[in-house]
């Protein structure tokens, strides 16, 4: 068994864990932070993407003893205290961006990346590429793509810029 | 109560968009799904599956997994035969052609004496944690002599074929028929023209996003079982499991769905690992939890379609169809599931007159065994096999007369003045309007312009295609007595308790599911419109067994109009209640009052009682007609429909082809669809988008494969191709709704009315695509190697020039 220490949605968080434990095992099981889903076993579908020291990760594919002193931040660290939404949050309820809500989590935290990674803007086409690691089975992906976009502007504080559309 | 034939848009109430109920606890990781439920003391269940597609079971050996770490318990097949559980049983009886039944094997919860498919449960391994019960499977020693197995239909009903059931001659299920073969018969020997076409329906993996999960608990001091399940119809689970397998009474056996991650008709069914966990927590005395990996859910949850058919279409020279003879087998897998026998008969062949006036129909429905999964209801259920068939063959008859293909279609629609229409295949459509969906998407698509773009993309040196399909499906699910005479061994009603608190707020109670669907917001907006309360004061209850009366669940595109229907039934209860209370109040005649707008008027004057005033009253029944009217202002309805709802429409795909590599691009996607009244038209957008997608999914990229020997070789998220954000492009959407005829609110229903028109859409634009290289038909997926193929087959006009 190993001991792990890690910071969790900005509290620390410790847990006695088996080597062969995964990230979103120790969320979910040990954390008891069960947003976010496990979806496959192939890292395609994303439902368990979360971000750990500012990276996207899919959290099936990575063990938990590797994230020993990170900063990992997941569905549930979004909001505010008050329950006040993150602007993707607030757009993909605005844009009707899920349906079921199981792969929600990860399409929320991968916006969140890619939105945070194009700061010069962001076209349909970067979106939908940008999306590729996460399967969503019930939107047809229209309204998570108008959500992501539109939560741009919000994010960056500024108008998308037309060169980029 | 708002006036339904003259609509006034409320805030929050029918037709108005607000934003979902549910959608602050999905985005805020609060949502709970099956496995974030944990049970006190739980146990974790793995099931070891056979690896080999037919065998028989020679011996298992669990001594060395039982001494295992961790390990609680281990059943086998033997253990559940000792202890008197019966097989998961099928909800529909099928009667083939000379009168026989359907041949019906047992499907036990665990495999006894023989393996049928990849995927059969051989034993069931419950541990301290869900690795420990793995690890201990790997040590469980059993001896399979393999058999040769069928995994293809038309190898299983070849002479000689290995048999999967042994009371299954041929590997045949039924042999059914529908239709008037004389009639068909003397058409074809007046036609002027057949066109032939020979569809492979290619076979599906639903894939919900969220894997089935299910943990079994017990209280030994109450008897009482719970099942937390994953599961479209918890009360059809209940009944299923309770009477047919556990024999355990409905008193004594609760199942909760909670939220759930999406079903698509993967989770009707009532599963085996259901019972078993169910079972064995009873067992042990300890809850035990199983979730499914993605891998096992591959082969365990039902399939969808697996049609082989042929069609013909006999026509006039007018172009008007005379006559349709199809032929179809349909793959029931190794066991079956739920729904099954359902599929290709009624819930497919009734429909083969589609939005056509065609006179005489005869359909033929082998129902075959296979060494595979079983095959079940998948979004649409049927109705895609025969939509897909029809707007292909139509397609194809259009280019044998030489005629347009929009001018066939017209020719031969069922005109509005000719409804309530009775179809030679046993329904009868209430509504429909095809020539306004069609115009409709015709104009949002710019039909007319196409030819201008197709030669723009030529000069790119692209080939591109337009493809339409005008179509009709049946659901609501199902007038009783229609659905029991089909051989349904269950009612298909809904049921809806409307709780009025004290205060006026509102506790709807549903037997419908939500997995998706977006109800908590839908229904409220119901309620809220026709008792004109706040939308905010509605809560929307659905999911479990101990809190609703009873209910069917959802699937069929039922929910709005059968549950809904019954939502309506009970308010109705709850409004003709409140008149006899507010007349007591004001003093006037029951008959002299009026409910508008949330409030009972007293008929001519301005005294009125508040839906409120009169929700308190019920409950502090101080000054009350007592003798008259019990307290407490809480209804029950049970809906039974009077008929399908038979919603359609006409949807447009434009594609581009690059020959260099036979990728198809969609370029743009259009659907104009009739399902009765809209509630909530931003719900009913994502419905239509989602549903769309899974049939440009199984057009363009999803396909099960299986190898001769019953290996599923698609069987992961990398191997098999569901549509990606980069593999789809917007769909615009548009409605131009018909009311339905039969129920109280007009709705049709929109679960599955994209992934059932969709399909032929796309290939209907994929063979225009390629018009120029002969081709009259490619089964789907059209993937990029069968297109590049067909291109680099021959020596094209095209290439020619």
């Amino acid at each position: 068994m190993a001991q792990i220490n890690l910071t969790v949605n900005g509290k620390a968080a410790h847990a006695e864990v088996e080597s062969r434990t995964l990230l979103v095992e120790l969320l979910r099981d040990h954390l008891h932070l069960t947003g976010t889903h496990v979806g496959c076993d192939t890292s395609q579908c994303g439902a368990c993407v979360v971000s750990v020291d500012g990276k996207s990760v899919k959290s099936c594919t990575m063990l938990a003893v590797q994230a020993e002193g990170a900063q990992v931040i997941t569905i549930e660290g979004l909001a505010a205290a008050d329950g006040t939404l993150h602007p993707m949050q607030e757009m993909f309820r605005e844009h009707h961006g899920l349906q079921c809500g199981f792969c929600t989590p990860g399409m929320v935290m991968s916006g969140i990346d890619l939105v945070e990674s194009h700061p010069d803007g962001l076209t349909e086409q970067q979106i939908r590429e940008g999306l590729e690691g996460n399967i969503c089975r019930c939107t047809g992906y229209h309204n998570i793509v108008k959500a992501i976009a539109a939560a741009w502007p919000l994010m960056h504080d500024k108008q998308m810029p037309q060169a980029a559309e | 109560m708002n006036d339904l034939s003259n609509p006034v848009i409320i805030k929050g109430g029918i037709g108005d968009s607000p934003k979902r109920t549910e959608d602050h606890r999905f985005l805020s990781g609060k949502g709970r799904y099956t496995d974030d439920i944990n049970r006190p003391g739980q146990a974790y269940a793995y099931f070891k599956r056979s690896d080999v597609a037919h065998g028989v079971i020679k011996s298992i050996d669990t001594a060395a997994a039982a001494a295992m770490p961790g390990v609680v318990a281990i059943y086998t097949g033997e253990d559940i035969a000792k202890a008197g559980i019966g097989g998961v049983p099928c909800g529909w009886q099928l009667h083939s052609k000379d009168g026989s039944p359907m041949v019906e094997p047992p499907h036990p919860i665990l495999a006894q004496g023989k393996v049928r498919y990849v995927g059969d449960a051989i034993a069931m391994v419950i541990a301290e944690t869900t690795e420990q019960a793995k690890d201990a499977a790997e040590a469980l020693v059993i001896d399979i002599e393999s058999l040769p197995a069928v995994s293809e239909m038309r190898a299983a009903t070849a002479p000689g074929a290995a048999l999967v059931h042994d009371a299954a001659a041929g590997n045949i299920c039924f042999d059914w028929h529908i239709g008037d073969k004389a009639a068909v018969d003397a058409a074809f020997a007046t036609a002027f023209k057949v066109a032939r076409i020979d569809v492979v329906n290619n076979r599906l993996i639903p894939n919900p996003m969220e894997p089935r999960a299910a943990i079994g608990d017990f209280d030994q001091s109450s008897g009482e079982h719970t099942l937390y399940t994953t599961s479209q119809n918890p009360h059809v689970i209940r009944l299923l499991m309770g009477a047919f397998v556990l024999q355990i009474p409905e008193h004594k056996l609760r199942v909760v769905a909670p939220d759930v991650g999406g079903g698509f008709g993967a989770k009707i069914f009532h599963y085996i690992e259901e019972a078993a966990v169910t079972w064995a927590a009873a067992q042990i005395n300890r809850p035990v939890k199983w979730t499914c990996g993605r891998g096992e859910a591959f082969i365990t949850d039902a399939h969808g379609r697996d049609h082989i058919t042929h069609a013909e279409l006999a026509l006039a020279e007018d172009g008007k169809f005379l006559g349709l003879r199809v032929n179809t087998m349909a793959n029931m897998g190794a066991y079956l599931s739920t729904f099954a026998p359902s599929v290709p008969t009624y819930l497919s062949a009734t429909l083969l007159a589609g939005v056509y006036t065609t006179p005489a129909i005869y359909g033929e429905v082998k129902a075959v065994f296979t060494n595979t999964v079983p095959v079940d209801a998948y979004r649409g259920a049927g109705r895609p096999e025969t939509t897909f068939l029809l707007e292909r063959l139509v397609d194809v008859a259009a280019k044998e007369m030489g005629m347009d293909r929009v001018a066939i279609r017209r020719r031969n629609f069922i005109p509005i003045d000719a409804y309530p229409y009775q179809t030679p295949v046993a329904l009868m459509y209430d509504s429909g309007n095809h020539e306004a969906t069609l115009a409709r998407c015709m104009e949002i698509a710019d039909w007319n312009g196409f030819e201008a773009r197709r030669a723009a993309a030529a000069k790119r040196g692209k080939l591109r295609g337009i493809g339409m399909s005008t179509y009709l499906e049946a659901c609501g699910i199902a007038p009783s007595a229609v659905a029991g005479a089909l051989g349904a061994r269950a009612g298909l009603y809904e049921v809806a308790n409307v709780r009025v608190h004290p205060t006026g707020s509102v506790t709807v109670f549903t037997g419908t599911h939500s997995h998706g669907q977006g109800h908590e917001t839908t229904f409220a907006q119901l309620v809220a419109d026709q008792l004109g309360v706040p939308f905010e004061s509605v809560e929307v209850v659905h999911g479990d067994t101990a809190k609703i009366p009873f209910g069917m669940g959802t699937y069929g595109s039922r929910s709005l109009a059968v549950g809904g229907s019954a939502m309506v039934k009970a308010m109705d209860k709850i409004i003709a209640k409140g008149k006899k209370i507010a007349a007591h109040l004001m003093e006037a005649a029951v008959d002299d009052i009026e409910f508008k707008d949330g409030k009972f008027t007293v008929a001519g004057t301005d005294k009125s009682k508040s839906f409120a005033e009169i929700a308190i009253t019920a409950y502090v029944p101080h000054n009350y007609p007592i003798e008259e009217v019990e307290p407490g202002l809480d209804e029950t309805a049970f809906y039974d429909p009077k008929n399908f709802t038979f919603p359609g429409g006409c949807h447009i795909c434009e594609v581009e082809i690059d020959p260099d590599t036979g990728v198809v691009q969609l370029i743009g996607f259009t659907a104009v669809d009739d399902i009765g009244r809209v509630i909530n038209p931003m719900i009913v957008h994502g419905q239509v988008h989602g549903g769309v997608t899974q049939g440009i999914g199984q057009a363009l990229l999803e396909h099960a494969i299986y190898d001769e020997t019953g290996q599923l070789l698609s069987g992961s998220l990398m191997d098999y191709t569901m549509p990606r954000a980069d593999n789809v492009v917007n769909i615009h959407v548009g409605t131009e709704s018909t009311l339905c005829t039969h129920n109280p609110l007009g709705a049709k229903g929109v679960g599955e009315v994209g992934a059932i028109g969709s399909p032929p859409a796309v290939i209907n634009a994929v063979v225009d695509a390629l018009r120029d290289y002969g081709v009259s038909h490619i089964d789907m997926p059209a993937t990029p190697q069968k297109i590049w193929s067909i291109i680099n087959a021959g020596a094209p006009r095209m290439a020619a020039e």
